[in-house]
């Protein structure tokens, strides 16, 4: 590292790295200069000229005043930010800037928050010298998230900045000259990016606001609380803008070892589904087929008497399925209660179908490297993921391991639209066992013993160049401990997540790369810390006799469930068999945020439970950290926060331990317990000793598959109530997407109606052309509407033509 | 100031990866572009998006389509945007239909002081087109530009590729007269 210099901000002596530029060392002091174009997070473009300083360096003065942003510093540099020679330069800039800004911040929604409205408080005269007329810029339709009024442009390009380097989807851009530039997509095209929201902080005046809290309240009348994104296991740190007990809008906080300064659309747009239609508000009991309002002291007596009954019968009949993105607080007292009462079926993985390794999988499952060190890695190889979608922010950090020169290989049912270089084997769920061990044999995985499936997997593929390529990278990543193998949701759903996984530990063992997991919902890791799994209790701890996991415990029904969060038509596998399930059973009780058609037809007890910014909890994130957050504002009606819900319901069981008088001593209690232990992706057992056979896709391969990806904005019943995401291009609705050739092989074309059947579930879409599809995969997605009598969502399909 | 491209390591991502390179254009505006490539560090393609959009307009009767501008992101590697953005700064490149001549007439302070707005106003009196419009039979598009670097001897206009410089309106009309 290079030594450090002494320079001179406003008379205050500070160090600094020769080279950094002069504002980034004025912000360390603390020293403000006005800018409109400079961020921390994006290229220089120095265009505003609002930062012009006056410099002089060894006593010699600089002749004109410099732009802060854009001048290196140097050894006896003396910098004035605020002497006469600066403030003149500052204000003219000012008086510049404003000449074609209108004076229209009564009706703006940046007013209040505006960064130009405050620098013009600090720099601009109350008087303009100019009288010509303004121009006026016509607003392009940037979709459902961004508001335009473009005429309040004033070209900073922090925007165009951020969708070249951040979003590394260039749309945004700047047109004409002089006084004709504008800042638009020039073909008038909607902004498609998982990110997008994030041009709405970026934008220093009122040019591009969030279109659902347009007009819905000023700045000064927020109150801000602190908390943490619900939806993907980064645990994005972001702010609650509340007004009269309303969430308003959310902001990213910064974070750089988690988010940055970003935040995804899905984390900062999805609030608008606490005030959806459907919210449950109060207790319900299904008599007779008729749904009846009750007091929440009968509502809980009623639960507590028909679980406790069953249990009692026979506890194997009863079951607990809870959504990964309840709090741990919520996750370890149900995990508690359902124990109490001697039932071990419980889980948290709802989209698993393969749980046969649960033995030997590692006992805390994590991403395997804190977040900030995905971008550190020299080559990653990504298992069953559509990383935007999943994980948005993380797939930020692997652009920039990318663009930093890393290798990123992956293998998916699907191509995935990447923003960065990458190697991509598409190919469907069987031969994506063959593919990974390609890799596996051209590191030279060669069978440990004789027997089992994962060597006759290597034994059977053949390794291209492709395949040698990657494994040559991840052995030199992995000689630097700059390797890292994660598997996404796409591979959890897999009916072989079992041998993916043996193959991961493969590939890792022979190049040197560590494996990680992208775990499902806000809180996947704290699932496992709070023993959500049927065959670990709090803390990894493993159990004598393990429970049945989600899967199985639907396959074959109970008579009893316990769901959580969850809709049963949207959150699980495979919603077909669950619906069956649960309407065989005898008793459904549902904790829910949101009463839906499906839980009235399924469950016989409704009990309201705050959602998303209701309720105080913590989140662990896919790097173990752990993330509390208050509630920010009161559940609507008699809802109430779930860790409350379920300590009452152990008292009406009569069970010790349920005492709690908060959520920090519900979290105290399984610190002790062992929720502390540290996530740790070393195998429990060995992955390999799974029984080679019964197995599906060992077996005979299927005529299709079907590939259930679950869409960014369909992953939890949140956000599937924020109409404005559902509206974006993202907002992926019920298709049969197939490759041009597999279609044309079934006589099959666009549009065309088909009947999609997997067993006895069957639903109708049409046919979408999409050559990003593997061959013999039909991608039709689940958490949509109409997915719902659909079967597992990684499975074999056929389709009619209707 | 304009947009400025970022420094490598946020290199654009390309337009459309899909289309087929050797299909856009012809076999002799493929080769005239790649001369101009050839003139640039492999890694910056880009860098000939002027030469080129100069060449698609000559080819396309002087004006460049939406189309065109996409395959020129197309076979440049670059993302559309930052064509659009190179065609619609400099004052040569139109993006609509011209007629068969352009009279391209510098507005510019040199030019300016010496005469040019009586140019315009010449123009625009004797043939009824106002800047950036064309006359009814399609002869020629008046457009006023900016400094065409001929201060020297202003007014300079530029008809077609060639320069006229110290014009009079009555020099100005028989230049227009002269044309096709």
């Amino acid at each position: 590292m290079t030594d450090k210099v002494t320079i001179e901000i406003d008379g205050r002596t500070c160090e600094a790295q020769p080279g950094e530029m002069i504002i980034a060392a004025a912000d360390r002091e603390g020293i403000v200069i006005p800018r409109f174009c400079y961020h921390k997070k994006l290229s220089i473009a120095a265009n505003c000229r609002m930062c012009l300083v006056e410099v002089e360096q060894n006593g010699r003065p600089f002749p004109k005043p410099l732009p802060a942003c854009a001048t290196p510093i140097a050894a006896g540099m003396r910098v004035q930010t605020r002497s006469a020679k600066a403030l003149e330069a500052q204000r003219g800039t000012m008086e510049f800037l404003l000449i074609n800004h209108p004076l229209d911040c009564p009706i703006c929604d940046q007013g209040g928050e505006c960064e130009l409205q405050d620098v013009a408080m600090g720099y601009g005269d109350d008087l303009s010298r100019y009288s010509e007329g303004k121009r006026v810029v016509l607003d392009e339709d940037l979709g459902p998230l961004i508001a335009t009024d473009m005429t309040r442009c004033i070209h900073c390009t922090r925007c165009v900045r951020f969708g070249a380097e951040i979003a590394g989807v260039r749309e945004l851009g700047a047109t004409g000259r002089g006084e004709d530039m504008r800042i638009g997509t020039y073909v008038g095209h909607t902004v498609a990016h998982e990110l997008s929201g994030n041009v709405i902080d970026l934008c220093p005046v009122g040019a591009l606001t969030a279109k659902p809290s347009r007009f819905q309240a000023r700045a000064w009348e927020l109150r801000t609380v602190p908390g943490v994104a619900p939806h993907d296991a980064l645990g994005a740190n972001i702010e609650l803008h509340v007004r009269r007990g309303r969430v308003i809008r959310i902001h990213p906080r910064d974070n750089e070892a988690v988010n940055e300064t970003w935040l995804a659309d899905r984390d900062r747009f999805s609030y608008a589904g606490l005030y959806s239609d459907d919210r449950l508000c109060e207790p319900m009991v299904k008599r007779d087929g008729e749904w009846h309002p009750l007091p929440w002291a009968d509502a809980l007596r009623l639960a507590a008497t028909g679980l406790a009954a069953r249990a009692q019968s026979d506890a194997a009949a009863v079951g607990l399925l809870m959504s990964p993105s309840a709090t741990l607080e919520e996750m370890y007292l149900a995990q508690k209660l359902m124990r109490a009462l001697g039932v071990a079926n419980l889980d948290h993985r709802l989209r698993q179908q393969d749980c046969r390794s649960d033995a030997a999988d590692p006992a805390l499952p994590w991403l395997g490297v804190p977040i900030a060190e995905v971008e550190r890695q020299a080559a990653l190889l990504l298992i069953g993921t559509d990383l935007r979608q999943e994980q948005p922010l993380l797939a930020h950090r692997v652009r920039k391991a990318a663009l930093a020169g890393a290798s990123v290989t992956l293998v998916n049912p699907y191509r995935l639209d990447l923003t960065f270089a990458n190697r991509q084997f598409v190919a469907d769920p069987a031969a994506m066992l063959l593919e990974l061990a390609a890799i596996a044999k051209a590191l030279g995985g060669a069978a440990k013993e004789a027997g089992g499936a994962v060597a006759d997997l290597i034994g059977m593929a053949k390794a291209n160049a492709g395949h040698k390529e990657t494994a040559k990278q991840l052995r030199a990543a992995g000689k630097q401990g700059a390797g890292l193998i994660l598997l996404g949701a796409l591979a959890a759903a897999h009916p072989d997540y079992s041998l993916l996984k043996a193959l991961a530990y493969r590939i890792a063992t022979a190049s040197g790369a560590r494996v990680g997991f992208l775990p499902a919902g806000a809180n996947g890791v704290g699932a496992h810390l709070a023993g959500l799994v049927p065959h670990r209790g709090p803390g990894g701890a493993p159990l004598a006799a393990p429970g049945l996991a989600a899967a199985a415990m639907l396959a074959a029904p109970r008579r009893a469930y316990l769901l959580w969060g969850l809709e049963p038509d949207r959150d699980l596998a495979d919603p077909a068999q669950a619906q069956r399930a649960l309407a065989g059973a005898e008793l459904v009780v549902a904790a829910t945020s949101f009463r839906t058609p499906a839980l009235e037809a399924l469950a016989d007890i409704l009990l309201p439970i705050a959602a998303f910014a209701e309720t105080s909890g913590t989140f662990v994130n896919a790097a173990g950290t752990w993330q509390g957050f208050a509630g920010a504002v009161v559940p609507p009606g008699e809802a109430r926060p779930g860790w409350k819900v379920l300590r009452v319901l152990g008292n009406e069981l009569g069970l010790a331990g349920f005492e709690q008088t908060s959520s920090a001593e519900v979290l105290a209690e399984l610190r002790a317990a062992g929720g502390e232990a540290t996530p740790d992706n070393a195998p429990a057992g060995d992955p390999e000793a799974i029984a080679p056979v019964p197995a599906p896709v060992s077996a005979e391969r299927p005529d299709l598959w079907r590939i259930g990806n679950l869409p960014i904005y369909a992953i939890d019943p949140l956000v599937r109530r924020a109409p404005a995401l559902r509206h974006t291009p993202l907002g992926e609705g019920l298709a049969v997407r197939l490759h041009p050739e597999e279609a044309a092989a079934r006589g099959l074309a666009d549009g065309d109606a088909v009947l999609v059947a997997q067993g006895e579930a069957r639903a109708t879409s049409r046919v979408v052309l999409d050559a990003a599809v593997a061959r013999g995969c039909a991608r039709i997605p689940s958490g949509v509407p109409g997915s719902e009598s659909l079967g597992a969502s990684i499975a074999p399909v056929t389709l009619e033509k209707v | 100031m304009g947009f400025r491209d970022t420094p490598a390591g946020a290199a654009p991502s390309p337009a459309d990866p899909q289309r087929d390179k050797g299909q856009l254009f012809t076999p002799e505006i493929r080769a005239a572009i790649d001369r101009a490539i050839a003139q640039y560090p492999p890694e910056w393609r880009q860098s000939a998006v002027m030469p080129a959009l100069t060449l698609v307009q000559e080819h396309n009767g002087g004006w460049l389509s939406r189309e065109l501008m996409d395959d020129v992101a197309a076979y440049l590697d670059m993302p559309a945007i930052a064509v659009y953005e190179v065609a619609s700064f400099y004052s040569m490149y139109d993006l609509e239909p011209v007629g068969r001549h352009k009279v391209c007439v510098c507005n510019s302070v040199s030019c300016m002081l010496n005469g040019s707005e009586d140019l315009i106003g010449h123009v625009t009196d004797k043939y009824g087109v106002r800047p950036g419009e064309t006359t009814p039979d399609g002869r020629f598009t008046l457009k006023e530009v900016e400094c065409l670097g001929a201060c020297r001897h202003a007014p300079a206009v530029l008809v077609g590729k060639t320069y006229h410089e110290c014009l009079t309106p009555q020099a100005l009309d028989r230049l227009i007269e002269d044309l096709e």
